[in-house]
């Protein structure tokens, strides 16, 4: 199975400028593994401890995984995954 | 350099003295590569809060698919600080995401939701090295290309 993931501008590093990268997985976290393998460095932008990193969201066909079991949430061949990073900041 | 339309740029004014005290957010696009902040776009700040803010996930994804749709990228990213100076905090600098973008911030901590001038700069944030840049008003953009 196969699954596209859209990479955001500053993660193109870790995918030679790829806009979006095949990867396969039966669940988020599988594909997280399978992205490593092939992008070396790309999970632990993506993950910490073990967990979803809190300003990083990332998506399974529109649905922010957060509502889908987050790393556990499964994937079928043709998902569309996009990460994005979250925009937020602020004074504090 | 950031050079910015008068309109966009009273609108993002407009935005921050609208929110404060709490922060307010959004970005400009501009088609990829162009340098050319074209369209406003005003987001909720999720957060609802004076010391931080945050894009809505769904919003979030929507903006940008709407971006790819156009071939559009955020030229602009801007938010305020209600408080204090209108320069990157460690939280900003931290959260940065856009290596490309120019971070405005506007700072409404003398006037409030009041007239009144604000600080208006604007950044470069990219692998943590913050580099203050000059912001140029112009009547309107000059043609593309």
């Amino acid at each position: 199975m196969s699954v596209e993931v859209r990479i955001p501008t500053i993660l193109r590093t870790y995918t030679g400028g790829e806009k979006a990268v095949q990867a396969d997985g039966a669940t988020l976290s599988a594909l997280i593994d399978d992205l490593e393998a092939k992008n070396p460095g790309i999970k632990d932008r993506l993950v910490d401890n073990g967990d979803l990193r809190r300003f990083v969201n990332i998506y399974v066909n529109d649905e922010d995984v957060r509502f889908l079991g987050g790393l556990e949430a499964s994937l079928s061949d043709g998902d569309q995954v996009v990460v994005l990073p979250a925009v937020a900041g602020g004074a504090a | 350099m950031l050079t910015l339309d008068q309109a966009t740029y009273d609108a993002i004014v407009a935005h921050a003295k609208r929110d404060h005290p709490d922060e307010a957010c959004g970005i400009v696009a501009g088609p990829e590569g162009s340098d050319r902040p074209t369209r406003l776009v005003e987001m909720v700040n999720a957060a609802g809060s004076p010391t931080f803010y945050e894009f809505d996930s769904t919003e979030l994804l929507d903006l940008y698919k709407q971006m790819w749709a156009n071939d559009e990228e955020p030229v602009v990213v801007y938010h305020s600080h209600t408080a204090t100076e209108a320069y990157p905090s460690r939280t900003d600098i931290g959260l940065a995401s856009e290596p490309n973008a120019h971070y405005v911030l506007v700072s409404t901590r003398e006037h409030g939701n009041n007239d009144g001038p604000v600080e208006f700069r604007s950044f470069r944030i990219v692998d943590g090295e913050v580099t203050e840049e000059e912001v140029v008003v112009v009547p309107e953009l000059s043609p593309a290309g």
